[in-house]
């Protein structure tokens, strides 16, 4: 294979038929709540560990939805599971339990050191 | 509100009388390309169609390339329109896609903002002593060739059908973003479905494929494959695309743009020796044509004459299933008649 | 020979507004002729199988119209298209297609609204993929009880989409029309209610949960029946080798932009002014923004025109839903007893 300088560039389009679903299938199971998310980001405003490291917790259950994995369980991890995101949930959606549950999933598919 | 609806637009295209300007890069890209809509508009239309010998750049490519300013710009197509006043023509029909956008964007700020115009006229006048007028009509080549579809199908020695089995061929037209998507209005048909291709393809027997990624810009882009580290970018839409027709099995690709054709058959043959992939059962490619080449190949002019020998993609094959003879031996034959010696090259 | 009905109050139009007014109007003892341009009564109430939010069916609100209009003082007549409307002195002169001349004291304007011609938002592929269907032609599928995608058959996936031809510049509509939310979040739990298998996404800009038990009900469709919600407007519609619908939009919560093939798109497309709407407001000089008819007042006299005696109710004015539609023409009741006291 020849080498003409560059690379050709990879997609960054998520292909919506062909995404992991299956983790996030067994969440909504063991965690109902999940599915009534708005998306409004109460959780993440509110989130004591956001504004230390960065953590976000609608978009980590986005991440697991859309089956985007390579970096989940890391930023899982920042999770400093304290539940202030449960107290301003206006769907009265079990924060902390997806973040268990998320975990949990993630150690399937993860090294060890990222698991609970 | 003003309701933008272009799918039943049909533009005006004038019948005669054209003012031609040659593609700085479709000279080196399709040398033929050219020559042959000037015999097809000539010889086989009989329209009167002037090939000014003194027309330069439009500066399409350094202005995408933000390299020359837009003043400058503006001046120097004004230039190209005086030189079209001077020899008493109104229809400026430039050959590329790209000076096509360029000088409609041109007028367009002319009208919004006279004082450009006027700081234009002055520029050309301070530097070149002329004078110029607007012209009536900027009319793409490929707009003409829609225009009189039928008249050359009755000229027509070949169709675009497989002479085997009787079945049209399968046509994948791809539409250059300046010609369709800086002014749709500009276009025949619509910006998301133009006609222009699709409306000559099918006159002239074949079937056009209406592929998921139809719509998709070649990935050309300017500063995107003129700077090397950038041309991933470029390529990556090229594939898109291949990899979007590849179910369809097409026989060709036919476009209007000097960029769109470059790349999509260039990128072919770069997917092939990077990746060791291709996009056609045979491993060939898929060829590339101009329109013009489609047209002159139809016609039943010489496959060598209209600058074949040029692609990447070899479009023999395409030339068998039409049936349209032509001669292994005079492929690189020069202008002299002699084998062109590919050693000092 | 010409034939002159007189009468205390014209409504035109035989929709919803246009009933419920003239119904009440009758009630109060007044005279009344409502005239419609289609031959069955109901207006876009038609087009429809269920409505939202609380899924009564279409049939029972057009039987319920059937009753109403029997009552005593009303006269209706169907297929008769009011084509010219004018004062003259204290009266109002209407003119319809079959050579009759309405005199009355009042006239009542329900010309509701048309369907966003989807063919305008080309990037679909409306009218040339047969995966793509409107809202109203999705409503005849739930009517005949068999929902089917591009190639025929029961649909996996499918795709619904709000704001056609609503909040657009593009297609000269800035407007949103209010219902379509509401009623793609309708569409979602019909389609699971029939088709529990089947993948539902609907992407929005926003979701406007406007009305009441709109917002329950939009929860119990994540809730309950897994309707899944994509913020991002579809992009681009195009059809696959195997006859599939391909779609393109950005996830914006993601960020990402994404691409979903389906077997049915459901463009949800808004409401514009209907032609009758656009041709007596134009007449009668009342026509306002989009071609809807202008209320002399928004917050004091939204059922009065700059004409004393021209009243307007329901769509006409702007898009409404349907409890909406209904208050208004019951307003529109009160401001016409109101003139014809002279209590104004």
């Amino acid at each position: 294979m020849k080498n003409f300088g560059f690379k050709i560039s990879a997609s960054r389009q998520l292909d919506m038929d062909t995404i992991q679903s299956d983790l996030y299938e067994k969440l909504i199971q063991l965690e109902p709540t999940a599915k009534r998310c708005l998306m409004c980001g109460a959780c993440a405003a509110t989130c004591t560990a956001a504004e230390i490291n960065g953590f976000n917790f609608r978009y980590c259950h986005l991440l697991m939805k859309r089956g985007i994995l390579d970096n989940l369980a890391k930023e899982l991890s920042k999770c400093m599971l304290c539940g202030k995101c449960y107290m301003v949930c206006p769907r009265e959606i079990n924060t902390r339990s997806i973040i268990l549950k998320m975990k949990a999933l993630m150690t399937e598919t993860t090294p060890k050191h990222y698991s609970l | 509100m003003e309701r933008k609806f272009w799918k039943n637009y049909q533009k005006d295209i004038p019948d005669n009388n054209y003012y031609y300007e040659r593609s700085c890069i479709r000279q080196s890209f399709f040398p033929g390309s050219e020559t042959t809509f000037l015999r097809i508009v000539g010889d086989v239309l009989g329209k009167q169609i002037e090939d000014d010998q003194n027309l330069h750049t439009c500066t399409g490519i350094g202005y995408h390339a933000d390299v020359v300013p837009f003043e400058t710009t503006q001046t120097i197509i004004a230039r190209l329109f005086s030189l079209m006043s001077e020899k008493g023509y109104r229809n400026f029909v430039p050959s590329c896609v790209t000076s096509f956008g360029l000088l409609n964007e041109v007028v367009e700020t002319w009208k919004h903002f006279p004082e450009e115009l006027q700081q234009t006229r002055d520029f050309l006048k301070q530097a070149t002593g002329r004078e110029f007028e607007i012209p009536e009509y900027i009319t793409h080549p490929c707009d003409i060739i829609y225009k009189f579809r039928k008249e050359l199908k009755e000229k027509m020695r070949f169709q675009i059908v497989n002479q085997k089995t009787g079945e049209p061929l399968r046509v994948v037209e791809h539409i250059g973003c300046h010609y369709s998507k800086v002014f749709p209005q500009a276009v025949i048909g619509s910006a998301e479905f133009p006609q222009v291709l699709a409306g000559m393809v099918e006159e002239w027997g074949g079937q056009v494929i209406d592929y998921p990624e139809r719509r998709h810009c070649c990935g050309f882009g300017f500063r995107h494959y003129l700077i090397m580290a950038n041309r991933g970018y470029s390529i990556a839409n090229s594939r898109k695309k291949f990899e979007s027709m590849e179910p369809y099995h097409p026989d060709f690709i036919v476009t209007n743009c000097p960029g769109c054709t470059m790349f999509l058959d260039r990128w072919q043959y770069t997917i092939k020796e990077m990746e060791g992939k291709t996009y056609d059962k045979q491993g060939n490619g898929i060829p590339v044509l101009t329109y013009e080449e489609m047209t002159g190949l139809l016609l039943g002019f010489n496959p060598w004459d209209l600058g074949l020998q040029l692609h990447q993609i070899s479009a023999e094959p395409l030339l068998d299933k039409i049936g349209i003879p032509y001669d292994k031996e005079q492929k690189y034959l020069g202008k002299s008649g002699k084998i062109i010696d590919f050693k000092g090259f | 020979m010409e034939k002159i009905i007189y009468t205390d109050i014209a409504v035109i139009g035989a929709g919803p507004t246009g009933i419920v007014a003239a119904y009440n109007l009758a009630r109060l003892g007044y005279k009344v002729s409502l005239f419609e341009k289609e031959e069955s009564l109901g207006g876009n109430i038609l087009k429809t199988y269920k409505l939202f939010p609380n899924f009564q069916s279409s049939n029972e609100l057009l039987q319920l119209f059937g009753e109403m209009i029997v009552v005593n003082n009303l006269s209706l007549q169907t297929g008769v298209t009011v084509t010219n409307i004018r004062k003259d002195n204290n009266h109002w002169i209407s003119t319809t297609n079959k050579g009759e001349t309405i005199v009355s004291k009042a006239v009542l304007m329900a010309t509701g609204f048309k369907p966003f011609d989807a063919h305008y938002k080309e990037e679909y592929g409306y009218g040339i993929y047969n995966g793509v269907i409107t809202s109203l032609e999705f409503e005849k599928m739930l009517k005949c009880g068999e929902i089917y995608g591009s190639n025929g058959i029961t649909p996996e996936k499918i795709a619904i989409l709000n704001c056609v031809g609503s909040r657009d510049a593009k297609v000269g509509n800035n407007y949103c029309s209010r219902v379509c939310c509401i009623n793609a979040v309708k569409f979602g739990i019909e389609i699971k209610e029939i088709l529990p298998k089947a993948e539902v996404y609907c992407f929005y800009m926003d979701l406007r949960m406007t009305g009441q038990f709109y917002e329950e009900l939009y929860r119990k469709s994540q809730q309950e029946y897994g309707v899944n919600y994509i913020r991002g407007k579809i992009s681009e519609a195009s059809q696959t080798a195997d006859n599939r619908i391909q779609l393109k939009a950005e996830d914006t919560l993601l960020r990402l932009p994404i691409k979903m093939t389906v077997d049915l798109l459901i463009l949800m497309i808004g409401i514009e002014a209907s032609e009758s709407t656009k041709e007596l407001s134009a007449q009668t000089g009342i026509m306002g923004e989009y071609g809807f008819a202008k209320s002399h007042s928004l917050l004091k006299a939204d059922n009065h025109t700059i004409h004393p005696g021209l009243f307007i109710a329901g769509t006409c004015k702007r898009p409404f839903t349907y409890p909406e539609t209904v208050a208004d023409a019951r307003a529109a009741v009160v401001e016409i007893q109101h003139y014809l006291e002279n209590k104004t």
